[in-house]
């Protein structure tokens, strides 16, 4: 459960649920995010105006006008949280297009990794994923646990402009880049489906956290004929 | 009938439309966005007597030249900002912010840049015919959400006026004293501890640099290097506006409005709330210098600064 609350500026709580990541602890997180969420959504709580899961904290930022630290820890500190047996998590599957000019590290992945490419998409291919959060940029999951053969560190000099559906990996971790931006994940591939649908107003994500996700390889020509 | 809008014959540097911003999105990877100065924001709201939520046009530096089409309006500005209106015969008239104008068909606004800020703001009588998204105007441009398909401004488009027409209003000016004071106020970031006592002593000792790397999701400072003798790297964790993040470098960033919502670099702090409108003010070639309050320090700071806003807004009336 919480090890710790604290504050994170005058606007938001910091729950701390520890330092490992594994899915018992993000699964601890995601159950305050969903009860949280609820009495949100049924205006039992005021002035809270965001949640922030992520692998292993839990950032509750709030309206300072409204409320405060001291009342937002007072109902942390108070909430009896039960598992939600029946929750809406869902098993999504994705595919990817692995050609070379969608995989835009898997030759350099074959040095570093000392195994060829085959080897390595088959290891990533192989396994369901777990959403741990979403975020950063609009929609990107951030997916575990990778096999260990293919674990490696994120790029020395990040990319400026990583496409849009690119699939990465670093250190455990797996993720889809939801917009052109910024980055500087390992990239095995691309997918067309669409992860981030802002004209889906209740669920614009595809992936939430709790998800489990796994991925299927297409060709390129079932690529570019995608169609939603 | 023909409606009324701006055309816009020069779009400035980041034309975007914003208000209070957008919340119960950071769980999906969406910022708040919203105006930087949100003081600013409503003043320029309240200086017609529009609903205090309502949009406005946020322009930064060198802000858009806008021809008003099919209609009258009343409009004004805010912020610290060099403008001129164009009449329609020509002739030029200095523009003075914190003040209501007509402008009538044909007439033009051209603001040319902010001075000792980097944010304006324009608001129209009525504010702007746009849809709402998650329940903010504000354009998100990161994520491409909000009007104009969540992009910045650019030339030919058009901004259509929900209700044009003018109101018969009391001329009124404020006098808006613009904070030159360069200390920043900051409480302890969840990992202060991760930075030496070398570190900590040149936070709150040394000057900082506002570089030119500064956009509506943050600022990057420049000073001395700040060691950090735990980590560089957190397992990612969501972000808030005002935190300030430390990456490898030693170099710190503030977020702002538009930020990433999670991230991996140690925080050594956050600015609080009373002085996020001035921190996102900040001019790149500025010095800064941070200063360590309490919890309770902010919260009545933030009182105080939340009465002095309402002290200028009963102005306007």
């Amino acid at each position: 459960m919480i090890k710790n609350i604290s504050n994170l500026g005058d606007t938001a709580v910091y729950c701390d649920f520890g330092s490992e990541v594994n899915e018992m602890i993000n699964a601890n997180v995601i159950d305050y995010f969903n009860h949280l969420s609820k009495l949100i959504k049924e205006k039992k709580v005021e002035g809270i105006t965001n949640l922030t899961p992520s692998y292993n904290k839990l950032i509750i930022s709030f309206d300072l006008t409204i409320t405060n630290y001291k009342k937002i820890k007072n109902l942390i500190e108070g909430l009896i949280i039960h598992r939600d047996i029946k929750n809406n998590n869902q098993k999504i599957k994705i595919p990817v297009c692995c050609d070379d000019e969608y995989g835009l590290d898997l030759l350099r992945l074959t040095e570093k990794l000392n195994i060829n490419k085959d080897q390595i998409l088959e290891s990533y291919f192989d396994k369901e994923y777990f959403c741990y959060m979403t975020g950063f940029i609009a929609g990107m999951p951030f997916l575990g646990n990778l096999n260990e053969n293919i674990r490696c560190d994120r790029l020395e000099t990040p990319r400026v402009k990583m496409p849009k559906g690119s699939v990465g990996i670093t250190e455990q971790f797996a993720n889809i880049y939801t917009f052109e931006s910024p980055g500087g994940w390992n990239i095995i591939g691309n997918t067309p489906k669409k992860i981030f649908d802002d004209k889906n107003l209740n669920q614009p994500a595809l992936v939430n956290p709790g998800d489990k996700v796994s991925f299927y390889q297409i060709t390129k020509e079932e690529y570019l004929k995608w169609n939603e | 009938m023909s409606k009324t809008y701006f055309e816009i014959l020069r779009a400035g540097v980041n034309t975007t439309i914003q208000d209070k911003g957008r919340n119960h999105l950071y769980h999906v990877g969406i910022a708040v966005s919203g105006a930087i100065d949100q003081r600013n924001y409503l003043l320029s709201n309240k200086l017609i007597e529009n609903q205090l939520n309502e949009a406005v046009i946020e322009f930064a530096h060198q802000g858009p030249l806008l021809k008003l089409k099919n209609g009258q309006i009343n409009f004004a500005i805010s912020g610290d900002i060099f403008f001129k209106i164009i009449r329609k015969n020509l002739e030029v008239e200095d523009g003075e912010c914190y003040k209501s104008y007509i402008l009538d068909e044909e007439d033009q606004i051209d603001i040319i840049s902010t001075k000792k800020s980097t944010y304006g703001y324009l608001a129209v009588n009525g504010g702007f015919d746009i849809e709402k998204t998650w329940g903010s105007y504000s354009i998100n441009t990161k994520a491409n959400i909000g009007p104009n398909n969540g992009k910045k401004y650019s030339l030919k488009n058009k901004i259509f006026i929900k209700k044009p027409g003018i109101k018969n209003l009391n001329i009124k000016k404020i006098n808006y004293n613009y904070s030159t004071d360069n200390v920043i106020r900051i409480i302890r970031g969840t990992n202060f501890n991760y930075f030496s006592k070398d570190a900590i002593d040149k936070f709150f000792n040394k000057d900082f640099l506002i570089t030119n790397l500064v956009d509506r999701m943050g600022i990057r400072l420049k000073g001395p290097k700040l060691e950090n003798i735990v980590s560089t790297n957190i397992k990612s964790e969501g972000l808030v506006r005002g935190v300030i993040q430390v990456p490898a470098d030693g170099n710190p960033i503030i977020m702002l409005s538009d930020h990433g919502t999670i991230g991996g670099y140690p925080k050594i702090g956050v600015v609080i709330s009373a002085d996020l409108d001035r921190v996102g003010q900040l001019t790149p070639g500025s010095i800064i210098n941070f200063k360590e309050v309490s919890l309770e320090e902010a919260q009545n700071i933030f009182k105080a600064y939340t009465d002095e806003t309402n002290i200028y807004l009963n102005e306007c009336n």
